[in-house]
């Protein structure tokens, strides 16, 4: 069934417009991969999703509530989690705090402190530092971590490899099968095509603002991808 | 060439409007006609006016520092104490002519503000603001500690009384205030028209990128903090050369800070114009609610607080169309030949 | 031993001072906003306390039990009404609304219960001693005053470091939107941070108004003392706020031990001296000030 739906939306920065008649449709359970290039509207996307930009025109509905206009910290409690852009973890928190202000609205779910830690031992390893003293890699573990302590059932990771290093990069991807197993929901948004298309059943392709591809990651040739991605 | 295109080449960055041509005359021959007041008026109404002329100097001082360097200071009182005590030091006590006595008191509290700013910039917004009253507070205490000085019980003006008979003190007052009043906005309408008011519209949007930019972010302020200091000890020897009574507990109260904050607040923060029409609200509820005792303080705050967070542009923004009108242009206006200027405020873009 | 009781009354006196300083460091710390009605709130308080205690003969304590409920719906009815706005106005708005919130509260002091002095009457505890030497005395009042006081720093770093609400506040604090993120509903913890603020302030006012004589004017130079201690001890820090408000309290013991006129004036010197040498204050925090 489709958990999340979004229909022909425009979001504006000020005079600017960012995405003109995006359409989404994410069906619960799988995961679906958000490619495109840097400026192409993909974290946009995901803001409008978890709240932090209203749509000026077009509807969000998720499990067939219209959220659109919801403010961002009411979505939570519905079940939609995003680890933002640039990972944004507490830092004057430490790893653990971090992870328990993730569970702030109680939901029932899998997820606990203890099993973050066994999925993450890296994150484990950590869990008295403080947010401010972690690596990129290690701020992107707890920063999903995090998400998935408010037992989403979708989960929005946005550019989760961005300035990280290749190695890390590999680590946290290999995680993703595991919470995609607890039948979380999973929206990928990535620069990174390699990894995006290895983990997700369904891809779609941003461009200035508008989807230009769409599919399921098996059909899509290397071609159409890039050139969908630079429009060529 | 498309019309466009020629259009484009014929474009002027201009500073003036045509609203501050007339603003200029209208403000020449305002001054000429006010200077005029000593032969016609009397003195009540001239003590009425000086009072306003220092309200205005204050309020002009205080958005120099607030409305264009960004600072707020709840401890501008310090310098009109500084300006107060210094006129009648250098007047009664050295025994120099009372103009001299007045520009002596400027100059000396331009030189105390100096090192204040290395000590009250190691703070920043609320904190700066505070850390201001407190130099304002310290100097209240040491002053008070001085018996030259009057003590806690202040002193008496006398050099001016003693030389000429109150009409002409009065008169000669009057006529510092006005000069005082021209003095003030035109230092302050320099200072923003220059380079210096370009790199502050730059600090208030992004002071570090200013900064890497080469705006030299600390002197900037620093010549702004000083700057209002001299204009505020000038307001502070108009007001003891006008009421002669110069006492630590008025004239380093807070309640100077009060009234600066809410006439500019009122008045329009931020612009020239702003704490002029601040001021004349100011007095005019002043005179009007005297009966009520400090009830106008109440009103007037309530009258801040709603301005400030309902109508930031304060009055004068109110009037003003929000910036169309400019008596005091300060910023850059794009003329474009191709689109007929009218007063009404038809489409002409803005860059500052 | 003159100057070593100078020295246990300043320590006290600092209880005092951290006490009502509390308050301020904690809107600050979640909201970067400085209250500059901080005092006048406090004197609200105060006035309260008499109203209540000499109005309708509630025991000076017992008004607690009215004043602190009313202080905390009051700090979040300003938080949501004047102040979460003045946020979202942005640049000078904050400072320019508590201070003009300020001198309102202090002008109707003066219209209401006019400039003469008051004090909430509490019997022999305002004025008892612990008498160790004839050098030396404790006043029971200050002492309680300081016991309280650090209670109250104790209980904010608890509340802040272990409970649910307080791990929101620090995170808001950090990345507000971010927070938004985790469900946490800004303008509520913002008001939440407020009335928990005000009621620390109620407390102090409350204390103040026991321990000693005052009238409208006393709201400026409480403000003054609870911005002076937050700064001695450093931005971002409860514990700082508890060693600043002792360091301003023992210098302005010493100073009037020197001369009774001096001793606010050198409590004044000794902070604008840390604030030349060692501006990030004695316990400064190291992350996000």
């Amino acid at each position: 069934m489709t958990l999340l739906k979004i229909d022909a939306i425009d979001v504006h920065y000020g005079d600017f417009q960012a995405l003109y008649g995006m359409s989404l449709s994410l069906a619960e359970g799988e995961t679906l991969a958000v490619i495109g290039a840097n400026g192409a509207g993909k974290s946009t996307l995901m803001k409008s999703i978890a709240g932090l930009m209203i749509p000026t025109v077009g509807t969000v509905t998720f499990d067939g509530v219209d959220i659109t206009k919801r403010p961002a910290h009411t979505r939570v409690s519905l079940g939609i989690a995003l680890t933002p852009e640039g990972r944004r973890i507490f830092p004057s928190l430490s790893v653990e705090e971090n992870l328990l202000v993730g569970a702030h609205v109680r939901r029932k779910g899998p997820w606990n402190l203890e099993k973050i830690y066994d999925a993450f031992p890296l994150v484990a390893d950590r869990k008295d530092r403080l947010g401010l003293n972690l690596s990129g890699g290690e701020q992107q573990a707890v920063a999903i971590g995090r998400a998935l302590m408010s037992n989403p059932r979708v989960i929005l990771l946005d550019e989760v490899s961005l300035g990280l290093a290749p190695v890390v990069v590999q680590d946290i991807y290999e995680a993703l099968p595991r919470i995609a197993s607890q039948g979380t929901t999973v929206l990928v948004v990535e620069q990174d095509v390699n990894h995006a298309l290895r983990v997700a059943d369904r891809v779609q392709c941003l461009l200035e603002g508008r989807t230009v591809l769409e599919g399921s990651a098996g059909s899509l040739s290397r071609e159409q991808i890039a050139s969908a991605y630079f429009g060529i | 060439m498309t019309t466009d295109a020629v259009a484009l080449e014929n474009v002027k960055v201009s500073r003036s409007t045509k609203s501050s041509w007339a603003g200029l005359f209208v403000g020449v021959v305002v001054v000429l006609i006010l200077a005029t007041a000593p032969y016609v008026v009397g003195r009540g109404l001239q003590q009425n006016l000086v009072i306003l002329f220092s309200l205005i100097v204050l309020g002009t001082m205080w958005n120099l520092l607030a409305g264009y360097g960004g600072m707020v200071s709840i401890g501008q009182q310090a310098y009109i104490g500084i300006g107060a005590y210094g006129l009648v030091v250098c007047g009664d006590i050295i025994g120099l002519d009372p103009f001299v006595s007045v520009a002596l008191a400027v100059v000396i509290a331009g030189v105390i503000s100096f090192p204040i700013t290395f000590v009250a910039f190691r703070l920043s917004g609320g904190y700066f603001a505070i850390g201001t009253w407190v130099i304002a507070e310290v100097l209240r205490l040491i002053v008070m500690q001085v018996d030259v000085l009057g003590g806690g019980s202040g002193i008496t003006f006398q050099a001016m009384s003693e030389s000429m008979s109150p009409g002409r003190r009065i008169a000669y007052v009057y006529w510092l205030s006005l000069v005082a009043v021209v003095i003030a906005i035109a230092v302050t309408y320099l200072l923003m028209r220059s380079r210096l008011g370009l790199g502050f519209t730059a600090i208030r949007d992004d002071s570090v990128a200013a900064g890497s930019l080469g705006v030299r972010v600390v002197r900037s302020r620093r010549l702004v903090f000083v700057v209002s200091a001299m204009g505020c000890a000038l307001g502070g020897a108009m007001i003891a050369a006008s009421t002669l009574r110069v006492e630590p507990e008025s004239l380093f109260s807070v309640q100077w800070s009060a009234f600066m904050i809410f006439i500019v607040v009122i008045g329009g923060i931020g612009t020239i114009e702003g704490p002029i029409v601040g001021a004349i609200i100011f007095f005019a509820l002043q005179q009007w609610l005297s009966d009520l005792g400090t009830w106008y303080l109440v009103i007037l705050g309530v009258l801040a607080i709603v301005i400030t967070l309902y109508l930031p542009k304060g009055v004068w923004g109110l009037i003003s169309g929000n910036g169309r009108i400019r008596l005091f242009p300060v910023g850059y206006t794009l003329k474009n030949p191709l689109e007929k200027y009218s007063l009404a405020g038809r489409a002409k873009k803005d860059i500052a | 031993m003159e100057w070593l009781n100078a020295v246990l009354q300043g320590i006290l006196l600092g209880g005092l001072y951290a006490l009502l300083a509390a308050g301020l460091s904690l809107m600050f710390g979640v909201m970067r906003i400085v209250n500059l009605a901080h005092g006048a709130l406090a004197i609200l308080a105060a006035y309260l306390g008499v109203v209540l205690s000499q109005n309708f003969g509630i025991p000076a304590f017992a008004t607690l039990i009215v004043i602190l409920p009313v202080m905390f719906g009051l700090g979040w009815v300003l938080q949501m009404t004047l102040l979460n706005k003045s946020l979202v106005r942005g640049g000078l708005a904050p400072i320019l609304v508590t201070f003009g919130l300020a001198v309102v509260l202090i002008q109707l002091f003066q219209e209401i219960f006019s400039a003469d002095f008051k004090s909430i009457q509490a019997g022999s505890i305002a004025t008892n001693s612990i008498v160790i030497n004839d050098q030396i005395a404790i006043g029971v009042f200050p002492l309680l005053t300081f016991v309280v006081g650090v209670a109250v720093i104790v209980a904010l770093q608890l509340f802040l470091s272990r409970t649910r609400s307080g791990r929101a506040m620090r995170a808001t604090s950090d990345d507000k939107d971010a927070a938004q993120l985790m469900g946490i509903n800004n303008r509520r913890i913002y008001a939440l941070a407020t009335a928990i603020a005000l009621t620390t302030v109620g407390l102090a006012g409350v204390f103040l108004g026991i321990r000693t004589q005052f009238n409208p004017t006393y709201g400026d130079v409480t403000l003054v003392f609870a911005f002076e201690a937050v700064i001695i001890g450093g931005l971002g820090s409860l514990w700082g706020t508890l060693v600043g408000g002792m360091v301003l309290g023992i210098a302005q013991t010493l100073g009037s031990q020197i001369n009774p006129a001096y001793g606010i004036l050198i409590g004044h010197l000794v902070f604008l001296a840390i604030l030349v040498f060692r501006p990030t204050g004695l316990l400064p925090k190291a992350v996000n000030s």
